[in-house]
């Protein structure tokens, strides 16, 4: 995973509350195996016409938006499915960082396992930046995770919140099962004590039951 | 011992490592998969070198992709073929449980693993699928995780977990007649909304969800993460233990004595302290249809589509207006009077066999409307789809004018070939109305199965207290 320390980028707004993992992306792109390349179907239904024409009404198919690594969102971002296929696609067409007032649980969990920043904030800091975005052409920001601030080039500081032990992993780029193993013991000594596999009593047809 | 809530005591019972400042490691007793979320997750195992720890804790099963037609014709998506193909490999290789699409036991993931016994109460159980939740009406901690977190998993048969607060949701007094228990619940989300339960897990209590059979908890529980929760769960009682003895991987005999002494002592203790309660009165509850873009865009069937301009929150005013857009329905057209293109039975909320047997009694010796274009049942499981063909359940549906297929996910998230075109309306007893869920440009309502049948006769939402048959439910 690609550490996440400090970054600087061209800020997309996407001015909608409740903004679900099956408008990220839609479940005929769940059937490949890789998790590489959702980038192009995100947010598929809203951004594209038939024929995958772009929607010029859709906020990121705007030329003045083109490039943008940083996401305004609104209230409750990622809710709904727990598909990882979502930060997948987020992080592939070049966000690195998502503004919110709030995330869903499950997606808020999978854009730290894949190097991506979600940074909450007031639901009025997020209007005052949604303002910036929305009037001054080419407007970005730096989100620092180091020091845990929010700035512009205008004087604009907002500091955030994070879970210390999530700030770290980002920091360093950590594979979290690497260090789930470091404490192999601890895993083998509840097992050791805990562990009862599951017995079949009538046999069911499944295949690879061992007893 | 200070009074504990069930989820308390799950917790407590698996915690491997604690460090203080640090998310807890807890071990996970059932790992269930599919073909949807896993593949990058072995291919992530496999490119560490590592190994499945714990092959025989985990099952798995084909079922969001699977046709709900005929299952021996060859798979022409080439895609969801992949997907089929990649399960098998990775099953076998790891020696991992598997219920492929042809197996007896086939089903959607959250049907079978409590139909088999292989869900009980106490444990700790994750699947790639937000409504792992549903395994919470067993009395254990079930919720849906990322891919990620899913090698982890597979890896360490740990998850690393920080503890959530807990909220005692209790519906009073008794069930009223036609009210099911998808209308509590959909009652509930509209009440604290889609977010109202983020970093919460839900405990449901009070005599009417005590009174719900495991069937009806079930559905309950598979819609907290609608409600935003982590997790949905009900203390196990009798009716949880009389649901799992004689089932293929309950214990037998003295053993099951043994198993149900520890299953009662994990119930919530009296005076056990939650987070957050909400209340509600039984009596004071209806048959529910949501009318929006999310679960909780819901009102009671007698009521009429909300203005917009109602709505005291400017953001829940926007929400409500795209809303009604995307569903094409104007503000103050009575709930009823909403025509109907397609009407699902189905899914991990509502497939199971008393929910077929309701559905059957509402629409025995009637007949689809001829303005439908299709009503569909698709039974959850295999198992349940027996069971109600040796009920003759299927025969009333065929008569009735529903199509009667094989087990899957089928048109509640549309990745086989079920599913909704664009401007179609449907009545679906699934979990999500988001906008394109059933298909792009399609526009669901949420209702209970015996709603959802008493609309395919009528081809618009009809309040199914007015009918004889309103409590096929029980």
């Amino acid at each position: 995973m690609e550490p996440f320390v400090k970054h600087t980028g061209l800020v997309a707004p996407l001015d909608r509350v409740n903004v679900d993992t099956d408008q990220m992306v839609p479940k005929q792109f769940l059937k490949f195996l890789t998790r590489e390349g959702y980038g192009r179907v995100l947010f598929y239904d809203w951004r594209y016409l038939p024929g995958e024409k772009p929607n010029p009404d859709f906020v990121l198919n705007q030329p003045r938006y083109k490039g943008a690594s940083v996401i305004l969102a609104r209230a409750n971002f990622g809710c709904g499915s727990s598909r990882e296929h979502a930060p997948w696609a987020i992080l592939d067409y070049g966000f690195r960082t998502i503004l919110a007032p709030s995330y869903a649980d499950i997606f808020y969990n999978n854009c730290f396992k894949n190097g991506i920043l979600p940074v909450t904030l007031s639901n009025e800091q997020m209007d005052e930046l949604f303002k910036r975005a929305e009037k001054q052409q080419g407007y970005r920001l730096t989100v620092d995770l180091e020091q845990q601030i929010v700035t512009d080039e205008d004087g604009l500081r907002y500091s955030f919140e994070v879970d210390p032990f999530r700030r770290d992993c980002l920091l360093r780029g950590l594979d979290d099962i690497g260090l789930t193993l470091v404490h192999d013991q601890h895993i083998t000594g509840f097992e050791g004590k805990n562990l009862r596999l599951p017995v079949m009593y009538d046999p069911v047809d499944v295949k690879y039951h061992k007893q | 011992m200070a009074a504990r809530t069930l989820y308390e005591k799950i917790w407590e019972a698996h915690i491997v490592r604690e460090e203080p400042g640090q998310p807890t490691l807890i071990y996970i007793d059932r790992h269930l998969i599919h073909e949807g979320t896993s593949p990058q997750a072995f291919a992530g195992l496999k490119a560490a070198g590592r190994k499945v720890r714990q092959p025989q804790l985990t099952f798995a099963v084909m079922d969001h992709s699977v046709s709900t037609k005929n299952r021996l014709l060859p798979v022409l998506d080439a895609d969801a073929l992949g997907q089929f193909e990649a399960l098998a490999r990775n099953c076998q290789e790891h020696g991992v449980h598997l219920f492929d699409m042809h197996s007896k036991n086939q089903g959607i993931i959250h049907i079978i693993g409590p139909e088999l016994g292989i869900t009980q109460p106490g444990q700790t159980i994750v699947c790639g699928d937000s409504h792992t939740s549903t395994h919470g009406a067993f009395g254990a901690l079930a919720f849906g995780i990322g891919t990620s977190e899913i090698e982890h998993v597979l890896a360490t048969q740990c998850l690393t977990q920080f503890k959530s607060k807990t909220m005692k949701i209790e519906i009073n007094g008794k069930r009223p007649r036609g009210v099911t228990a998808k209308d509590f619940i959909l009652t509930v989300i509209g009440k604290i909304g889609i977010a109202g339960g983020t970093g919460y897990v839900f405990e449901y209590t009070g005599e009417a969800v005590r009174g719900l059979s495991m069937e009806g908890r079930m559905t309950m529980c598979n819609m907290s993460i609608e409600g935003g929760a982590r997790a949905g769960m009900v203390s196990p009682d009798e009716t949880t233990f009389a649901y799992l003895e004689g089932r293929p991987f309950v214990p037998r005999g003295k053993e099951f004595q043994v198993a149900v002494d520890h299953w009662r002592s994990l119930a919530t203790d009296a005076g056990a302290k939650f987070d957050e309660t909400l209340t509600l009165q039984a009596k004071e509850l209806a048959p529910m249809v949501t009318w929006g873009t999310n679960p909780g865009m819901v009102t009671q069937v007698t009521d009429r589509v909300p203005d917009p301009a109602s709505f005291g929150d400017p953001v829940d005013r926007e929400a409500a207006s795209r809303a009604l857009v995307y569903m094409d329905l104007k503000p103050g057209t009575r709930i009823e009077d909403i025509p109907l293109d397609r009407v699902f039975i189905g899914s991990c909320t509502n497939s199971r066999i008393e929910d077929l047997r309701a559905a059957a009694k509402v629409v025995a010796g009637k007949h689809v409307s001829k303005d439908l274009k299709q009503a569909l049942v698709v039974p959850g499981s295999r198992r349940v789809k027996v069971e109600a063909e040796t009920e003759g359940l299927d025969k009333i549906f065929r008569d009735a004018g529903f199509e009667w297929r094989d087990a899957g996910c089928s048109m509640c998230i549309g990745m086989n070939d079920d599913v909704l075109l664009s401007g179609e309306r449907s009545a679906s007893t699934s979990n999500r109305n988001f906008e394109g869920r059933q298909g792009k440009g399609g526009r669901t309502h949420l209702v209970s199965p015996v709603m959802a049948a008493a609309a395919a006769i009528e081809g618009h939402f009809v309040d199914i207290r007015d009918w004889k048959n309103a409590d096929g439910a029980e």
